[in-house]
């Protein structure tokens, strides 16, 4: 039997039903058409499906779908606007921090949920933020630096928190 | 800019080589893709929207080798929200070997085994569903009755007499080289004397595991009815034309009525061009007419995609007691699992690397392509190379311990230059093994004498015997069953030889290995993938096709065929070798200027001068692009099959849109 | 094909739970078997009630079975637990991993359970009756509500995770120890591995002799003779066992030691 989901997506109400036992990635996807999050692997172990719950990191496919019912969930696709890009997004695009993309959104909400609670990261933090997202290109550093720049870049009006 | 480029050009090396006016080497420059990267738009193939969707999955032999002696599909056929199943009789060709497309081995694997199962994982069944937990519910109500048989997991047990076949295709579990070998012979010089003359001799054995490519996104692929009476096919292949030929092939449609979309791939390492997701799609869409998506889980990813073969090598070297290495023995077992799928082309390419990047003027190698009941090995970034190379860099830090040299300067003492002629019958250009690591010594801090600072791959190439084809000893042994009936050892040199000069492009009578094309689709025709085809009499090579009749009206259109012992010969016979650049192509002339060798006489050959022979500094590292069978230069890689037939141009030029392909939902 | 069974309270929880039916906590393990279509269950059930309290009463410390290894790290009273808690997954399996989860992970994982075995953890069942969390390890059976800790004194906890990539890994071995003392010298120290067994274990060898010795090189040398007395540690994708039994010891020396390693 389906169950009825209303949440909040990237700050729009969006509904949709769940089947039992689907997770938030497929619901996401199939649900509600935001391809952003990525399948990699189903078992938490890769982190191209992080998507933010109440502005926390999760592994969209390992969150049984219904249990986001009532909370706010925010994907990469709601970190441009419009045609204005999120500082992380602008700073991936110069880095070079990606290569096939397949692992980018997920870490760039990783990176995200990281300057939203800590605007002026150390190297450090930065790769514990991304420690659960595995790049099969190897393109790390790139990434570190990337978000590194990001964290220095002028908060704009683009850099939205929500 | 974000990050700064790590890369140093080194621009002092090879000015005169480059053309300098690059606008974009060496600047940051903004990838085209990105933008769709960051922002999560990139189309990726599990990216597209259907409504109706059907879900497929594989019910998979859990055991290493088995027989299937019935199988139970009553209980998923009740199974709810099962649509289809999808059994081998229902694959129109199902059969097929992925370097068919290049008329290279026979037809050996099928889409899903009807009879008996040769690895863990392999697919016997396909069940299609609403939804991916009602296919793997019924995937798991499927009753398979199994008869297991003995294994082989070992590439050596593979070659004993009494080993299981693992392939009905391959009986002797090994692949068929030129239709005559169970292995693939590269043979320069006379490494027997060589080994004679040498004042040590090194043996090693390396070996190197299986490596999954492990992609970040799992290969799969969606297959819908259009409305153009066409299947449109969203894959994640990294060879598009490829899928689409193999395909067309299994699916028994012609390649006009495939819309195949790609191109955005979630990470490759070559382990998605085995093609296996395309065809069980489209079988899907045609027997169901609704949208299939045939997508691997990580856990099948991991076990049943095809990863890099394991390696097993065994070099013998001789060294004269300056670190000049006079003769390199290879005996090497690529571990295909239990169907070919590209490691036959590994081990070709895998030849024409060899003796890896020096010049080595006696070289005698055996490489087997084995079958054993693993799971089938494939591409993956530089596969056939880097396994070897693994093999020769530990061998020549061996060898540098055994003479007492600096292992940096026996490389550089040993390394190609410019000029060289390599075993398998090409100079050596564009050499930069010693430039690479003075400059790597540098950096490192690691003295290197005067002698290795001078060196360069500029001099000393192409002089006296590195400029020659020598006369070279030729076997016989090791036809295809031999080595099952006699359990003959593996390495070269065995039974009767005989000494002959075997000159570039040579052909024998031997006819080249493999099918003829079973489509016209599949026709590869050289001149269109930019390969220079020779004309004229001289230059048309026999290239033997059995089904004649399916033959194009020139046999110089296919590419494929390999002659038996020089499988890198240029398909022109009228080609050779290129002088060098530097410097004089004279036997009598040595260098200009700079250490340099004397043209000494070719180490072990009987007829060698025995005058002294300067350790001295000479040869550079191999083309950087790796050459591969066939007797034109061969197809990149993957190979691609030919452009569709001149009748595709009367179909629509828009792209079909699938009528399941919903609009309003996300994105544009 | 799966049913969702949710309940307003652990205890109706605990009333829908069957053969075939796995508790929901944070996901990280049963929505795992749930994508890989596991056929062993058919019900998922999961409980409203959050069970995220942490709660000091006397000298231990009471943790809900739903608190997740994020809510610990952010937890003052929790500081000490903190190394053990950022050695579970990163940051996103951190926000959804809870601790009633870990109890019941599978070899290799499990390593904050580790710590709580050194720090006497016990379990608080459904129904409210209490256990030592060894003896729940063991069979690992029923709803848990709480697990509670006994408060280490001082600087006497300690907690090493080692695994083969950086910064994140699965374990090769996690290891606890609660250094307890009694007039200047070890008393009543609780040690405990993970991933070297089915589940994490308490090593009683070790604590033996342990009693009565000085920490240093010298009075802990008896504890690393025995450092895997009575243990077959497994072999898996990381390690072999007889690997885990080489350097078992080493790890032990760094841990009691307080010896810094990569």
């Amino acid at each position: 039997m389906k169950t009825p989901v209303t949440f909040t997506l990237n700050g729009a109400d969006a509904a949709t039903f769940a089947d039992p036992g689907q997770n938030l990635l497929d619901m996401l996807r199939r649900g509600v058409g935001d391809l952003t999050p990525k399948y990699g692997c189903g078992q938490g172990g890769c982190g191209a499906c992080t998507v933010l719950i109440d502005g926390e990191p999760h592994l969209s496919c390992l969150v049984l779908a219904e249990t986001v019912q009532g909370r706010c969930v925010d994907t990469a696709g709601g970190l441009a606007d419009g045609p204005d890009l999120h500082p992380l997004q602008s700073a991936f695009m110069e880095g070079f921090a990606a290569q096939c993309g397949f692992c980018t959104t997920g870490m760039l909400m990783a990176a995200k949920a990281l300057l939203d609670r800590n605007p002026s990261p150390s190297r450090e933090d930065v790769v514990e933020a991304i420690s659960g997202n595995l790049c099969r290109c190897t393109g790390y550093e790139p990434i570190v630096e990337a978000i590194l720049t990001a964290a220095r870049a002028p908060r704009q009006s683009t850099g939205r928190t929500a | 800019m974000a990050s700064t480029s790590q890369v140093e050009f080194r621009k002092d090396l090879f000015a005169d080589e480059r053309d300098d006016n690059l606008a974009e080497i060496g600047k940051p420059h903004i990838r085209q893709d990105i933008l769709g990267h960051v922002t999560g738009r990139s189309p990726f193939y599990d990216d597209h929207l259907f409504d109706g969707l059907l879900h497929m999955r594989c019910v998979r032999s859990p055991h290493h080798h088995a027989r299937i002696r019935s199988v139970d599909t009553s209980a998923a056929e009740r199974a709810p929200g099962v649509v289809r199943i999808i059994r081998p009789s229902d694959v129109p060709q199902n059969m097929n070997t992925l370097l068919g497309l290049i008329n290279f081995g026979r037809d050996d694997e099928p889409l899903l085994s009807p009879e008996k199962t040769g690895y863990k994982g392999e697919p016997i069944l396909a069940i299609i569903a609403t939804s991916v937990r009602a296919a793997q519910d019924a995937v798991a109500a499927v009753k398979v009755d199994w008869e297991v048989l003995p294994y082989v997991l070992d590439v050596e047990a593979a070659l004993a007499p009494d080993a299981p076949t693992v392939n009905a295709t391959y009986p002797n579990n090994t692949f068929d080289y030129h239709d005559r070998y169970d292995h693939q012979k590269l043979r320069f010089g006379d490494v027997a004397a060589g080994f004679a003359e040498a004042a040590h001799i090194v043996e090693g054995e390396y070996q190197m595991s299986p490596i999954e490519q492990a992609p970040m996104e799992t290969c799969g692929a969606i297959a819908a009815p259009e409305t153009n009476d066409r299947f449109v096919c969203y894959t994640g292949s990294q060879g598009l034309f490829f899928s689409v030929a193999v395909a067309a092939k299994q699916t028994g449609l012609p390649s006009s009525r495939l819309h195949f979309i790609g191109g955005t791939v979630g990470g490759g390492f070559g382990g998605k061009v085995d093609s296996h997701h395309e065809p069980l799609a489209i079988l899907g869409a045609m027997l169901t007419g609704r949208p299939v998506k045939y997508q691997w889980d990580r856990a099948e990813e991991m076990q049943v995609g095809a990863p890099r073969s394991g390696e097993r090598w065994r070099i013998k070297d001789g060294v004269a007691a300056d670190g000049r290495i006079l003769a390199r023995q290879f005996t090497g077992f690529f571990d295909a699992g239990a169907y070919t799928r590209l490691t036959s082309y590994g081990v070709q390419k895998c030849n024409g690397h060899l003796p890896g990047p020096d010049t080595i003027p006696n070289v005698a190698s055996n490489a087997y392509c084995v079958y054993t009941n693993r799971t089938p090995s494939t591409a993956m970034r530089g596969f056939g190379i880097t396994g070897v190379d693994f093999a020769i860099e530990c061998q020549m830090d061996r060898v540098a311990e055994a003479v007492g040299m600096d292992p940096i300067e026996l490389r550089i003492l040993n390394a190609y230059r410019d000029g060289d002629m390599k075993a398998h019958r090409r100079v050596a250009k564009n050499c930069a093994l010693i430039e690479s690591c003075q400059v790597v010594a540098a950096k490192a801090g690691w003295a290197l004498s005067p002698a290795a600072q001078q060196a360069s791959s500029l001099l000393d190439g192409g002089v006296g015997w590195r400029a020659d084809i020598p006369e070279t000893v030729i076997d016989h042994s090791g036809e295809i069953g031999e080595r099952k009936r006699t359990g003959l050892a593996p390495e070269p040199g065995a039974g009767v030889t005989t000494r002959e000069t075997v000159p570039p492009g040579t052909f024998t009578d031997h006819p080249a290995t493999g099918n003829a094309p079973q489509r016209a689709d599949m026709e590869a025709e050289a001149e269109r993938l930019g390969f220079k085809v020779a004309t004229g009499a001289t230059a048309a090579p026999p290239v033997p096709m059995p089904a004649a009749s399916s033959l194009p009206s020139s046999g110089q259109k296919y590419l494929g065929g390999a002659p038996p012992v020089a499988p890198f010969g240029s398909s022109d016979p009228g080609r050779r070798a290129e002088p060098p650049r530097t410097q004089a192509r004279s036997s009598e002339v040595t260098s200009s200027s700079g250490p340099s060798l004397p043209a000494a006489a070719r180490p072990g050959t009987p007829a060698a001068n025995q005058g002294p022979r300067a350790g001295g500094w000479a040869s550079a590292p191999p083309d950087t692009t790796p050459t591969s069978p066939g007797s034109a230069r061969p197809p990149a890689e993957p190979p691609q099959p030919a452009p569709p037939p001149a009748d595709s141009a009367r179909q629509p030029r828009r792209p079909g849109v699938s009528r399941f392909l919903s609009g309003p939902r996300g994105r544009r | 094909m799966l049913e969702v069974t949710v309940t307003e309270t652990l205890a109706e929880a605990e009333a829908a739970m069957t053969d075939r039916a796995r508790f929901l906590g944070g996901g990280t393990l049963i929505m795992n078997r749930v994508n890989y279509g596991d056929q062993r269950f058919d019900r998922i059930v999961r409980c409203r009630e959050p069970l995220d309290e942490i709660r000091t009463e006397g000298a231990r410390i009471i943790i809900g079975a739903g608190v997740t290894m994020a809510a610990i790290l952010g937890s003052r009273d929790l500081a000490f637990l903190a190394p053990a808690a950022r050695a579970v997954g990163g940051p996103a399996v951190r926000n959804m991993a809870t601790v009633g989860g870990n109890l019941v992970a599978p070899h290799p994982y499990g390593d904050l359970t580790v710590a709580l075995l050194a720090l006497d953890g016990q379990v608080v069942m459904a129904d409210g009756v209490v256990q030592p969390l060894e003896a729940y390890l063991g069979a690992r059976r029923g709803l848990v509500r709480a697990v509670t800790i006994q408060r280490p004194p001082g600087d006497a906890f300690r907690f090493r995770k080692v695994s083969r990539v950086k910064p994140k890994g699965v374990s090769v071995m996690s290891m606890a120890v609660c250094l307890n003392r009694a007039a200047g010298r070890l008393s009543g120290v609780r040690l405990a591995y993970g991933a070297m067994g089915p589940t994490p274990v308490r090593v009683p060898a070790v604590e033996r002799a342990l009693e009565s010795a000085s920490l240093d090189a010298s009075g802990i040398a008896p504890a690393l003779a025995a450092a895997t007395q009575g243990l077959d540690p497994p072999d898996d994708a990381l390690a072999s066992g007889w690997y885990r039994r080489e350097v078992a010891p080493v790890h032990l020396r760094r841990l009691l030691l307080g010896e810094g390693a990569r």
